[in-house]
């Protein structure tokens, strides 16, 4: 009788694994449909793209394979060399590689592209589970630090040089993995603070700016789960404050400017937190983060008034010109536009499967990679959005839980180095087809048409999938 | 770190919150926000009228007067172009490369992705070429029109022209929008109702790019275009182009009805220009080299101009007095040419020789007996009423009035009354001796060449008529309308016989004014007028109609400056009378002599 600590189809994640199926097989079915021609009307069609995807979902099985039969010690213990490899292929990218898209990042062999950034993602995840693990690993050590941020950073730095922005961001996503394992609070908030204002950097939304204030109330109450009054209060206030400006923002013209609106409701909020913060416990960290946070965003706001307001049209479009910012409607602006037209179009069921004419006709740009939610969002109504975005959550969340029934710290970092990126891509890539982020141009995992996008994604699920289906070997 | 465990619900939180955060998003594009449903219908349907051929034109015998034609305009999306040969686009369609830029430029000005106008009316030849090529010049592509075809070349005046819609039609009539077509003039404007037809819609699918993919919902939606209805006119194109030819070289009009339906049968101002001008390319710069002609050529003389009608106005006295009372037909007054000036001739002793011989001081006294009717001891107030009956009477026979027959800017004219002369002169400041010259049809009488032929229409009839008309089918069909009901004058038909009678004698017999409208197989009755003209010569004035018996046709003839009536105008009348009646020219010396005859005399006006 075989061990059953052993026996892998005992011990693996089916929940997973079937998820990961279903998330496949929907991207495959609305690739059809977004790129759906009637001359080539088989969904087997392989001189289309929705034929190659299968080819790609074909070898991604095979993939799955390969990854659960390897041993899982092979992974924590080969995490170094195929980080150097990674590292290897981002610098060869950029001497070897081809430019798509005004970004030098992939590979051409053949009539086959490949974009090693997708797979550097597994092998930085991985090196950063085996570093953080490692007994020599110490928040204390100022040595540690060094080599943590260089292990994060240098890949950045080399996906920054190819243009691919989008994509260097990603690794911004790990802050997750750190906080868990450790990171200082603080230098958490102001990591999570960095990438939401890179974000806001590149675009002026104000209901962006107000969604990031929500998001930091509900952080900054997470982080102290709400134990204490002050943090109630702040919390109570962020929501108050975020609730009522997104009414202000949405459902109201009345006012002038909005811009002033929020200004004295960020005023008003400051001001009371601060009496209340005062009089009730003098803790000055809560209010310097409440401070800081609500001062950011009024100097923003502000910004953006004397932008609009003060300044002639003429020299707003110089300093647009400067800034790079596309004021053509078919620039960037168009594509979100048309893309939130496709997504809002298809009402609460959809207008069928095929049916979509925003998608199929061209409106929407990149609709079989960056912009396949529209799809969905057009031919399956909000019935097929929720299911998708519940689905990715589902697989988000399931993987932070069983990240957290690992023995091995290892196994633990690498759950976390997944989940942080699904959720970076997930969120990212729909909230640019909704108009909630900047269009970055990342992909959505398992939809998007493209063997390396899958590919690796698929190897970075299943190297945890195969890690957890091991967790009762104690390894390390 | 037992403190960081805690941290895994931080963690799921925010993912959680973030969800939300997108589905909330969500909720409110996919079910609140209609607008997003609407501009996705906007943005995908492309509805592309459909434009329904507009109604043919015949003549009364079913001649073909006015078709339609393939044009092709060359229509530019500015933001689907890409790099193409220009020079080769320039030599396909013969600009040069400025002009192209400058053409680019207008476009994009409009929109840089709305279909705009890059150049109009390609040829056929052009179109041809072009077609094949299409896929080498992205963005570019031809729109089909249909433009008008004037086949005959004549008839400018009646059947006027078609141009592009202006912004009051535009907002007052919501068939129309911006750069269609109507009609602008003549039968065209008119009956643009009849001849437009119904435009039908076409609902495609387009890509981003406008291209059509797909007709929508298999064109459930779709609704056909009803062409136009065909008119039928009552010209006769062979009179029509007739007059048009014996017109050449002169300024005036012709017009010529059929009494006894009061279908005008040709309607002739001249100068004449080809109605093909106003159509196409080069329309704007035509109309504006027309309307800056000395001699006015898109004036429709015949029925917008009014003139005084000089002699054969006695007719119309003649039936007034008769009617009245003052006046028998054995009246006969004395040719006193110290009172009016007259030519030599026998004796007026009844009111036929008075009109065969034009006598100006007959009428004179005929025209002093209807207004100083001694009914008042003032003559000025005797004068006042005198006047005011005559007028009530005078305009019983078609003068001062507006004839609605089918053409936009019938002129009125003017009949003067008690009213005028108040205006002009003072109460009762006026009297016989002030206005005797209406008598003899001068003065401050203004009728129009139209008004004249409907005059000798009632004249022909002995006193009834029909409302003078231009249409004869609507649809290949009779239309019964005002136009079909006949209506009387309230003069006895018995006066008419003596006018009538009168008018023979002035083509007939010898003495007679009119002699050189004679037709020897044709009894024609007719009568000279010659409208002194302060400003230059003498206009030439002859109403007629033959056979005297069952008249088939009634004409007016108006040359402006030609002098006396009976030399330009009644040769003129006489060739069209054969013309119709007879289709032949007994006389080609005299038609020569009308052909090459150039009666150009520059008024005074024109000359300064």
């Amino acid at each position: 009788m075989p061990n059953k600590r052993d026996n892998i189809l005992v011990n693996i994640d089916w929940t997973t694994i079937i998820v990961y199926l279903i998330l496949v097989f929907l991207g495959w079915i609305n690739i059809y449909s977004a790129v759906y021609d009637e001359n080539h009307s088989s969904i087997f069609d392989f001189s289309q793209r929705y034929g190659k995807q299968l080819v790609w979902i074909g070898a991604a099985l095979i993939l799955i394979f390969i990854v659960l039969i390897v041993d899982s010690k092979f992974y924590s213990a080969f995490a170094f060399p195929f980080y150097g490899i990674g590292i290897l292929l981002l610098i060869l990218v950029l001497f070897l590689g081809i430019e798509v898209n005004t970004s030098k990042s992939w590979f051409e062999i053949g009539s086959f592209r490949m974009q090693p950034v997708e797979f550097t993602k597994i092998t930085i995840c991985l090196a950063l589970a085996q570093y953080l693990s490692s007994l020599s690993f110490s928040w204390q050590k100022t040595k540690s630090i060094i080599v943590l941020i260089l292990l994060i950073a240098l890949p950045i730095l080399l996906i920054f040089i190819q243009n691919d922005t989008g994509s260097a961001l990603v690794f911004f996503a790990f802050v997750f993995v750190l906080f868990r394992e450790g990171l200082n609070r603080v230098l958490f908030i102001t990591s999570f603070a960095l990438i939401a204002l890179f974000i806001l950097a590149l675009v002026t939304n104000l209901e962006i700016l107000v969604i990031t204030i929500l998001v930091a109330g509900v952080i900054g109450f997470a982080l102290t789960n709400g134990r204490n009054l002050q943090t109630q209060i702040i919390f109570y206030s962020f929501l108050l404050y975020a609730s009522v400006s997104l009414v202000l923002l949405n459902y109201t013209d009345i006012f002038l400017d909005k811009e002033i609106v929020l200004i004295l409701i960020n005023v008003g909020v400051i001001a009371i937190q601060m009496l209340i913060i005062y009089f009730v416990k003098r803790n000055k960290t809560l209010l310097l983060f409440g401070l800081l946070i609500i001062g950011v965003s009024t100097f923003v706001f502000s910004v953006d008034y004397l932008f609009y307001n003060a300044l002639q049209p003429h020299q707003q479009n110089r300093i647009n010109e400067v800034l790079g910012k596309n004021t053509d409607p078919l620039g960037i602006g168009y594509n979100v536009n048309q893309s939130k037209i496709a997504i809002g179009s298809g009402g609460f069921t959809g207008k069928g499967f095929l049916q979509g004419t925003q998608t199929k006709y061209n409106f929407v740009p990149e609709q079989s990679t960056d912009f396949i939610f529209c799809t969905i969002g057009e031919e399956w109504g909000f019935i097929g959005t929720t299911t998708v975005l519940f689905l990715f959550m589902f697989l988000i969340v399931r993987i932070i839980v069983l990240s957290e029934r690992q023995r091995s710290k290892f196994s633990r970092i690498y759950g976390y180095g997944v989940a942080s990126i699904l959720f970076f891509h997930v969120a990212v890539n729909i909230s640019m087809t909704i108009g909630l982020a900047p269009v970055i141009g990342i992909p959505l995992p398992f939809f998007s048409y493209g063997g390396s996008s899958l590919w690796a994604f698929t190897i970075l699920l299943f190297i945890f999938v195969k890690l957890d289906a091991d967790r009762l070997q104690i390894f390390r | 770190m037992k403190n960081d465990d805690k941290r895994k619900y931080a963690i799921i939180g925010i993912v959680v919150v973030l969800f939300l955060i997108i589905w909330i998003k969500l909720f409110n594009l996919q079910i609140l926000d209609i607008s997003l449903k609407i501009s996705s219908d906007n943005n995908s349907q492309r509805r592309v009228t459909v434009y329904p051929s507009r109604g043919l034109i015949y003549d009364r015998n079913g001649v073909l007067l006015v078709s339609n034609e393939a044009a092709y305009d060359l229509m530019l999306i500015p933001k689907n172009m890409r790099e193409f040969d220009t020079l080769a686009f320039c030599n396909d369609i013969g600009i040069t490369k400025e002009n192209f830029y400058e053409r680019l430029k207008t476009c994009q000005e409009y929109s840089s992705y709305r279909p705009s106008l890059f150049y109009k009316q390609i040829t056929a030849t052009q179109f041809a070429i072009l077609q094949e090529k299409m896929y080498k010049y992205p963005g570019f592509f031809v729109q089909n029109r249909t433009l008008r075809r004037y086949q005959e070349g004549i008839a400018a005046h009646i059947l006027g022209d078609v141009g592009e819609v202006d912004l009051e039609t535009l907002k007052s009539d919501p068939y129309y929008s911006g750069g269609d077509y109507a009609g602008k003039s003549g039968v065209e404007q008119y009956y643009e109702k009849e001849l437009r037809g119904k435009k039908g819609i076409k609902i495609y699918l387009v890509d981003v790019y406008s291209n059509i993919k797909d007709s929508y919902m298999d064109g459930k939606y779709d609704t056909l275009a009803e062409p136009g209805k065909d008119l039928t006119l009552t010209i006769d194109v062979e009179l029509q182009r007739y007059g048009e030819y014996l017109m050449q070289n002169k300024v005036g009009s012709i017009v010529a009805i059929e009494p006894s339906s009061g279908e005008i049968l040709s309607l002739i101002s001249s100068p004449v220009y080809d109605p093909q001008l106003l159509v196409g390319r080069e329309r704007g710069k035509n109309y504006d080299s027309l309307l800056n002609e000395p001699t006015k050529p898109l004036i429709n003389r015949a029925i917008s101009s009014t003139y005084p009608p000089g002699s054969i106005f006695k007719l119309a006295v003649s039936i007034v007095g008769l009617q009245e009372g003052v006046l028998k037909p054995y009246t006969a007054y004395p040719c006193d040419k110290s009172i009016v000036g007259c030519h030599g001739h026998p004796p007026a002793n009844s009111v036929i020789r008075a009109i065969q011989y034009s006598c100006n001081p007959y009428y004179y006294y005929v025209f002093r007996s209807l207004i100083q009717r001694g009914i008042e001891k003032s003559i000025f107030r005797d004068s006042r009423i005198g006047l005011d009956l005559w007028k009530q009477k005078i305009v019983a026979l078609g003068f001062e009035r507006a004839y609605d027959i089918g053409i936009p800017g019938v002129n009125v004219g003017q009949v003067p009354g008690s009213d005028f002369y108040d205006k002009l002169y003072g109460k009762h400041r006026w009297a016989f001796s002030t206005i005797y010259s209406l008598g003899i049809g001068q003065g401050e009488l203004l009728i129009s060449p139209l008004q004249m032929a409907n005059f000798c229409a009632i004249i022909a009839n002995r006193g009834f008529y029909y409302n003078p008309h231009i249409i004869k089918e609507i649809d290949h069909k009779t239309v019964q309308d005002k136009n079909t009901q006949k209506i009387f004058t309230p003069f006895d038909k018995k006066h008419f016989e003596v006018v009538v009678e009168g008018m023979d004698k002035v083509v007939n017999e010898e003495f007679g004014t009119g002699f050189y409208a004679r037709i020897d197989d044709i009894r024609v009755c007719g009568k000279t007028g010659t409208a002194e003209n302060p400003h230059g010569d003498d206009h030439s004035i002859f109403v007629a109609f033959a056979p005297k018996d069952q008249p088939k046709i009634a004409i007016a003839v108006y040359i402006e400056n030609a002098g006396f009536g009976g030399v330009w105008a009644a040769p003129i009348a006489k060739l069209m009378i054969e013309k119709y009646i007879k289709d032949s020219i007994s006389d080609p010396r005299l038609e020569k002599r009308i052909v090459e005859a150039n009666l150009l005399n520059m008024t005074p006006e024109d000359a300064e």
